[in-house]
């Protein structure tokens, strides 16, 4: 093949383009100034001990971690049978209720997390928090129905007839043969679902109040009123975070399994 | 019998959720706004009488059009680019194209805080250079949302397209080039076609991922460009106007799904193998 210059310098500068803001952050996050500069003046790493000393921060984090994490353990719980079940059987109107199940995908997020808070929250009277773990739920649960359903498509179900013949109850063929055979799509798509339930905003938006709120809305409210190298400094460690989710996936599954 | 019934036993905690959780609440705040007294559409004719909303509502379309369209141009050429590259190369790519999109949206909208502003990447290299004298306005501005949305979406949209582009055999772009076409032809004539049920899905995916964004046009668009979502949150929090909250709600999801199924038509016209689903 020949060498293609043209293209080859147009996809330079579209990763220019993609990884030149995110490098200024890191730059920004070791300047001395009180506020944001670039180019930076001196070198502190004051600004990331800063990050550790806010509590808002170090609060949002512990909370969208849990609320991540059991949003999708719920969307698993709940994701997984229906998958196996929509895969296996011939439902009546199977298509149908697939679209249904990744429905959540189609509502805008903000759109979600509005309609709880009026409902669940004002209405019924539950407790913001369940609100919120909720509306991860729901971020997650589309990302389970498709990965884990395309993984037990692509599982051969004779293996599942051939346990029942010796013997198997549906079950006990569903927790030994099946449950073995799809734990890297579960794993794929707990990986995705957390992500993306970690990462979200709209959702959050109103289901937040004093006490409850997930790190990025915790972040965005205090850049509207604050421009000081903590804001980058929290992005750097964000991003180091991304970084080793990706190697982890990566040394697991393979990127390619999530994209 | 009871054996015919599992199935259904095991999607029902999964229905019963959604239903009780997203059908629900959606019905419970939609449902008010076409009822005062009796069954009437006054809130939402009222909502497109007013030039300020119209006007929101158009400012949320251009720019999700003018978004996807940048992402398009910007997003082929790349993709195609990455699907060619050598097995070894591709992986790295991919993976420098992934890292974004799993990066937080606040972080990647504040990243261009620090270019865009008043003291600002761009304007203290222009004014260190002499070109202006004084910072220009570049953040809050319409430009801002655009430029922050493409940054946010482009690796999706190159993702989506290298997954279609990689089934694309080289040897027919060698085939073209034979045949007397040079690159750019064989690109516009062989490629580009081929890219099209990418082009429909990543579009889709981009269109309704700006037109209902609230990240962005919050931290980059300011007071004076609102878009739908922010306006929706605006209404609802600062203006106490629930009614009118629902009201863009609805017209938001509405919106979502006219602009599916436009595309979804477009792609059936472009290429006669069926639907594309999103």
């Amino acid at each position: 093949m020949r060498k293609q210059i043209g293209l080859k310098i147009f996809a330079g500068l579209v990763f220019a383009f993609l990884f030149v803001p995110l490098l200024i952050i890191v730059v920004t996050s070791f300047g001395t100034n009180s506020t944001i500069q670039f180019p930076i003046q001196g070198f502190t790493l004051d600004w990331y001990g800063k990050v550790f000393e806010n509590q808002s921060f170090v609060n949002s984090f512990l909370l969208s971690l849990q609320i991540a994490f059991w949003g999708t353990v719920l969307a698993l719980l709940v994701g997984v049978p229906a998958a196996y079940s929509l895969a296996r059987h011939s439902i009546f109107g199977r298509n149908w209720i697939k679209s249904f199940f990744l429905s959540p995908t189609i509502v805008p997020g903000l759109v979600v997390g509005y309609s709880l808070y009026q409902f669940i929250v004002i209405q019924l009277q539950f407790p913001l928090i369940q609100g919120l773990l909720l509306g991860h739920f729901l971020i997650c649960l589309p990302y389970v129905i498709r990965v884990v359903g395309s993984t037990i498509e692509q599982l051969d179900g004779s293996i599942e007839e051939v346990s029942w013949t010796l013997g198997c109850t549906k079950l006990q063929a569903f927790m030994k043969v099946v449950l073995p055979n799809i734990t890297s799509g579960i794993f794929a798509s707990f990986m995705l679902a957390f992500i993306n339930s970690f990462n979200n905003i709209p959702v959050s938006q109103f289901l937040s109040g004093p006490g409850v709120t997930m790190l990025p809305t915790s972040l965005m409210n205090y850049i509207e009123y604050n421009y000081d190298p903590s804001v980058s400094a929290l992005s750097v460690i964000l991003m180091l975070g991304t970084v080793v989710l990706m190697f982890v996936i990566e040394k697991t599954l393979g990127l390619a399994s999530i994209s | 019998m009871t054996q015919r019934r599992i199935p259904y036993l095991i999607l029902a905690p999964g229905l019963i959720l959604l239903i009780l959780f997203l059908v629900l609440p959606l019905i419970s705040i939609i449902f008010p706004t076409f009822f005062d007294g009796g069954f009437t559409l006054a809130h939402y004719i009222s909502f497109f009488m007013d030039d300020y909303n119209v006007g929101i509502f158009w400012r949320t379309i251009k720019i999700s059009l003018i978004v996807t369209l940048v992402c398009v141009l910007l997003g082929v050429p790349t993709a195609y680019y990455i699907s060619q590259s050598p097995k070894k190369w591709r992986g790295l790519l991919m993976s420098l194209t992934l890292f974004p999109l799993l990066t937080n949206s606040v972080v990647r909208s504040f990243a261009w805080i620090t270019i865009l502003g008043q003291g600002g990447v761009v304007n203290n290299t222009l004014m260190g250079l002499g070109v202006i004298s004084e910072p220009l306005t570049l953040l809050y501005t319409e430009f801002a949302i655009i430029i922050g949305s493409v940054y946010l979406f482009l690796p999706l949209m190159i993702i989506t397209l290298v997954g279609i582009l990689e089934n694309i055999e080289t040897e027919i772009m060698e085939a073209a080039e034979t045949l007397g076409a040079n690159r750019l032809i064989a690109f516009v004539k062989v490629v580009l076609p081929l890219s099209v049920p990418g082009i429909i899905v990543g579009s889709i995916l981009v269109f309704t991922g700006t037109m209902t964004a609230y990240t962005t046009p919050q931290l980059l668009g300011g007071n004076r460009n609102i878009m739908l979502a922010t306006f929706l949150y605006q209404n609802a929090t600062a203006l106490g106007n629930w009614q009118g909250a629902s009201v863009i709600a609805l017209v938001m999801i509405v919106a979502t799904l006219v602009v599916m199924k436009l595309f979804n038509v477009v792609a059936g016209r472009m290429d006669k193998r069926g639907e594309v689903s999103a």
